[in-house]
């Protein structure tokens, strides 16, 4: 194992205004929604196949959509209601996506599953159960990715875990979500990590934590203090050392090949976010799908910003209004934080797994600068985490020279935003990228399929 | 200077360039014998008669190119210049010896109606003004997702300057005379709006300005001009000309007999017929005429 | 639901504190403490030339793009008052102003607008104008005024030679090593600027307060004023400790000439300079070598401005070959 380097990854990397205006705001549970719609396909792979069908009635944590091969995730009744109809829905992406929609009627649960907080510390199940109820929890990558968990948990034969990081980072601005859950639930989070090393059979954890959360830090390093295997490790504050490649630099020293074919397990790694953990600890322990989450809605303008527990597929309508209704003078509601999130086109889009953030964006900041010539400052090749030279790229893609797009490794941009963030001529660096992204991608997808 | 230093100067430096010069004449004359390419003198000729555009709609890499196919194929039926089309065949079928084909003669024709006007836009787009990109970041900033962005990158591909954005529209307008029905429009739009049709007799060519596929009152609430799907005009169409599919009509143009009788019975408008004279009824129509 | 509509774009959503106009004030405050000694030491033709140069670059600017290219103007992002100000740091305080005027318009035209305006030059504007003049014009670009003479007069009737140019025309004319020696400034004067030069040149201090404050405010890296004074203290460091008779010391050689103003202005230019770190210290290292030929065997007394260029001219190549380190690989 190589010596650990500096608290955070030596290349790149930015240092955007902290916002956290909810860090304080103790999360509170949204209420049932009138109805819920449940996208079928809210993680990599497959879309799940529903096993239900229009009229039947469920009950909240029941299975109603099935993972279709190894590479998929299943997906449960958020309420318990009526199955109203399946229909294509719009989501975050701004495009419409199959969805079934439930009616709620009262919050009946399947049975089996424990709604009781208590904390249940042993962990009887062993390793394949573990496995196997964590893959019919559905539980994805909530940090964003949306990766079925147990696909994680099941490295390729060749591939030997050494690590398992726990990503407490949560480097965006005005996102809380995962800073509130490791206040309120860092016991539980405890257990979870214990569930998640004795599935990987590793007794190495590491968590890793942005010290702008010092609260968190000490209360995990409290409640993890009987178990030698966890550390906690403060990290700088830097954006993006929430994302998988920064982190696992940071806490391993070691660096996951470019996308889009490295992953953490080539690295020895198996990487999770907090709000994954917890679902783990909820899904073993306690037998409850993954079926709700936390998010943080939050703006300057808003009246009663927080963070809230909310059922999958509730409107981000409901949301806001939650949160003491949409400002006047709102500009753009994003979902997720103001570096990688996506600008929502309508408030009506239902809350998927890993959708964990809603900001509102007033009108004044909501506009880009005009964008001049580039001036060559090489700003975006100093703060790209990659390595990439982005003024370049874009330049590429807008030439459409696809040859050379690959030489310079296009297809490893993992779209941080650091290098649009910095540009003093504010071009639109990472729209060209991802277009050139796209259709690189295409290009070689035909040529391979030729 | 003395003239004694003077003439010898001025005939030496005369001897010694003639004599360059008649020594480079010489070896240029026995290279280029030596080296000669030879070449068939019909593909000059060929790449003369085409219209030099570059444009690669053939599907060959430049004129030359074409012409050197042209040159070599055996038959010239599966050879095309749509720019040129049916008469420059005709020539270079005079220069092969050879039959060439001859097909009728299309135009780049933009199936959507929705101006500014018509289609109110539900959100502001802030990203780069390409419709590409535009494509990638939210499938339209309308309530229609297969609607025009009105970004231009049609206008921007066109190498023969004969489409161009209409301001008070927002939609793209083709001037039928400069189109060639070069192709390239069509792929540069992804929200695949421009298909190629034929121009028609007397430039005349009926279509439904809409690909919307939404429901009908989604799309009526999204676009006062959308395809709603009512099936009206199919039923309408003496020549079964007209189907629908997936709540959107399409006119063949192969079996469509230019009878207009489809135009005035759709609730929308959403069908356009073009460059035919007013007719005399009392009923107003939307009637488009696209060399504007 | 909502009145007005929504804005709805690609990510990211904000954008850190950066703008065109904002990094050229910057280097337009750090180019204060040189101006401010330059005219100290040299008067109010120095003042004189600095205004002239700097308010014919933007002129020149702002008719090209209008009349010329018809283009809107950019003449307030603050880049072509650069131009003239350091064209201005690059002449004697003497020369003729209608002289500034010729070096502002081949600077801007020749050097900037010709091949596309801002982000498109390969080559330093205003080291293409400095150069035009020095080749057009040699007698008035290598005369320079003593310093802190006759300040506020309009001509000055007595000229000297820049150190470097007693050092080297000292040795040619057949005088002695220590001979030459004895009449520079001591090096006190020399990092203060109390000699002859051009109006920007001639004080290390003050270009290094500019320096750290480049530096401070993020607009420049270290990585080419290191490396190019670096290289050049070594190479002429090698040659001092191989004949100390007949090579000036390091020191001198930093101290003097453009150096200071070139590693810190001319050649950390964006547009003209590498974009990755790797590149930016060869690139500092070429030109440092190239300096020290001419410098120490070429016919010139001063190599920087030429140096400048000629690496300017291997920028692409340099772009191509030096890459980051990819991440993963």
């Amino acid at each position: 194992m190589k010596k650990l380097t500096s608290t955070t990854f030596p290349q790149g990397g930015i240092h955007p205004v902290d916002n956290k205006l909810t860090a304080d705001k103790p999360i509170q549970d949204l209420g049932l929604p009138e109805s819920v719609s449940v996208h079928l396909t809210q993680h990599i792979g497959k879309p799940a196949t529903a096993i239900v069908q229009t009229g039947d009635t469920v009950k909240a944590g029941q299975l109603i959509a099935k993972a279709d091969g190894f590479i998929s995730a299943s997906l449960h009744a958020p309420v318990s209601g009526r199955i109203e109809k399946f229909i294509d829905v719009m989501d975050q992406t701004g495009y419409k996506k199959k969805a079934v929609i439930i009616k709620t009627t009262g919050d009946e649960w399947q049975e089996g599953i424990d709604l009781s907080s208590d904390l249940i510390s042993e962990i009887q199940s062993d390793r394949e159960a573990i496995i196997q109820k964590i893959a019919q929890a559905g539980i994805i990558g909530m940090g964003g990715a949306g990766f079925p968990s147990h696909v994680k948990l099941q490295p390729p034969k060749d591939k030997t875990i050494e690590y398992l990081l726990i990503n407490g980072v949560e480097c965006e601005p005005f996102l809380t979500s995962d800073h509130r859950l490791m206040l309120e639930k860092s016991r539980e989070l405890i257990v979870g990590i214990q569930i998640l090393l004795k599935a990987l059979k590793i007794n190495k954890a590491r968590v890793g934590v942005e010290e702008n959360k010092q609260d968190a830090i000490e209360l995990l390093r409290q409640h993890a203090a009987n178990d030698p295997r966890i550390e906690i490790h403060p990290l700088k504050v830097w954006y993006p050392q929430g994302g998988e490649r920064q982190l696992v630099k940071a806490l391993t020293n070691r660096e996951i090949p470019p996308p889009p074919k490295g992953l953490p397990h080539d690295t020895g790694c198996a990487v999770f976010n907090v709000a994954t953990t917890f679902a783990v600890y909820e899904a073993v322990q306690k037998n409850k799908p993954c079926v709700e989450r936390i998010v943080t809605v939050t703006g300057y303008n808003l009246t009663n910003p927080g963070n809230f527990r909310v059922r999958i597929g509730t409107s981000v309508t409901q949301l806001i209004q939650a949160a003491g209704g949409l400002p006047d003078n709102a500009g753009k509601i994003l979902s997720g934080g103001p570096m990688m999130g996506k600008a929502l086109p309508q408030t009506d889009i239902p809350i998927t797994k890993t959708m964990g953030g809603i900001v509102i964006l007033p009108e004044d900041q909501a506009q880009r600068k005009p964008s001049v010539e580039c001036i060559r400052c090489a700003k975006c090749v100093s703060v790209c985490p990659l390595g990439l030279e982005p003024y370049l790229l874009m330049t590429l893609s807008d030439k459409e020279l696809w040859e050379r797009a690959q030489e310079e490794k296009m297809l490893s941009c993992c779209e941080c935003a650091c290098c649009q963030f910095i540009c003093p001529s504010h071009r639109p660096l990472l729209d060209y990228i991802r277009r050139g992204k796209a259709v690189l991608t295409q290009i070689l997808l035909s040529a391979k399929t030729k | 200077m003395d003239s004694n230093y003077v003439t010898p100067v001025i005939l030496y430096t005369i001897l010694a360039l003639c004599t360059v010069g008649i020594t480079a004449a010489v070896i240029l004359y026995f290279v280029a014998q030596k080296f000669k390419v030879i070449k068939d003198p019909r593909i000059d000729n060929v790449e003369q008669a085409l219209p030099a555009a570059n444009c690669g709609a053939c599907g060959y890499p430049g004129c030359r190119a074409f012409a050197e196919a042209c040159v070599k194929a055996d038959d010239l039926t599966q050879l095309y210049c749509p720019v040129g089309g049916s008469d420059c065949m005709g020539v270079i079928a005079k220069i092969m010896g050879q039959e060439a084909q001859t097909r009728e003669k299309l135009v780049a024709v933009v199936r959507c109606a929705g101006a500014y006007d018509k289609r109110p836009r539900t959100i502001r787009y802030d990203g780069a003004p390409t419709c590409a990109i535009m494509h990638q970041t939210v499938s339209s900033d309308t309530g229609c997702p297969n609607g025009c962005l009105g970004l231009g990158d049609c206008v921007r591909v066109c190498r023969f300057d004969a489409i161009r954005m209409d301001p008070v529209t927002g939609l793209p307008v083709v001037d039928q005379d400069k189109c060639t029905a070069c192709g390239a429009c069509v792929p540069a739009c992804p929200k695949d709006i421009i298909e190629l049709r034929k121009k028609g007799p007397k430039d005349r060519r009926i279509f439904i300005s809409c690909i919307n596929q939404d429901r009908g009152p989604v799309a009526r609430k999204a676009c006062q001009v959308a395809c709603i799907g009512c099936g009206i005009c199919v039923k309408t169409c003496p020549f079964d000309a007209i189907t629908l599919n997936n709540n959107l009509a399409y006119i063949d143009p192969d079996k469509c007999k230019l009878c207009r009788k489809c135009v005035p019975v759709c609730p929308t408008h959403a069908i356009w017929e073009v460059n035919f004279p007013p007719k005399p009824s009392k009923e107003s129509l939307v009637t488009e005429n696209t060399t504007t | 639901m909502n009145k007005k509509p929504l804005t709805v774009a690609l990510s990211p959503h904000t954008s850190g504190h950066y703008s065109v106009r904002g990094l050229m004030t910057k280097v337009i405050a750090a180019l204060v403490p040189a101006f401010i000694v330059g005219a100290y030491i040299f008067g109010i033709r120095a003042v004189a030339v600095t205004a002239v140069a700097a308010i014919s670059a933007v002129v020149f600017e702002f008719i090209i793009q209008k009349f010329i290219l018809k283009l809107p103007t950019s003449i307030t992002d603050g880049s072509a008052m650069i131009t003239g100000l350091l064209l201005a740091y690059n002449l004697p305080s003497h020369i003729p102003l209608w002289m500034v005027v010729i070096g502002s318009f081949v600077a801007i035209g020749v050097g900037k607008m010709a091949f596309g305006g801002l982000g498109k030059n390969p080559f330093n504007p205003a080291l293409v104008g400095r150069v035009f003049l020095l080749i057009s014009f040699p007698v008035a670009m290598t005369s320079w005024p003593k310093p802190l003479l006759h300040r506020l007069a309009w001509t000055d009737g007595i000229t000297a030679a820049t150190p470097l140019g007693i050092f080297k025309e000292g040795l040619r004319a057949g005088q002695g090593f220590t001979e030459v020696v004895s009449l520079m400034p001591g090096y006190w004067d020399l990092f203060m600027g109390k000699m002859g030069g051009c109006i920007g040149e001639i004080s290390a201090l003050a270009l290094l307060l500019g320096f750290i404050y480049l530096i401070w405010q993020g607009v420049i890296t270290w990585h080419i004023p290191v490396s190019m004074v670096g290289s050049i203290f070594t190479f002429t460091g090698v040659f001092w400790l191989i004949n100390p008779e007949k090579y000036p010391d390091p020191l001198f050689q930093i101290l003097t000439g453009g150096v200071m103003l070139g590693a810190i202005f001319m050649a950390t230019d964006y547009v003209t300079s590498p974009m990755t770190k790797k590149g930016m210290v060869i690139f500092g290292v070429g030109i440092g070598l190239i300096t020290v030929v001419i410098r120490l065997f070429g016919a010139y007394p001063e190599g920087v401005s030429f140096a400048i260029l000629i690496m300017n001219g291997f920028v692409p190549l340099i772009n191509r070959v030096c890459k980051p380190h990819r991440f993963g690989e």
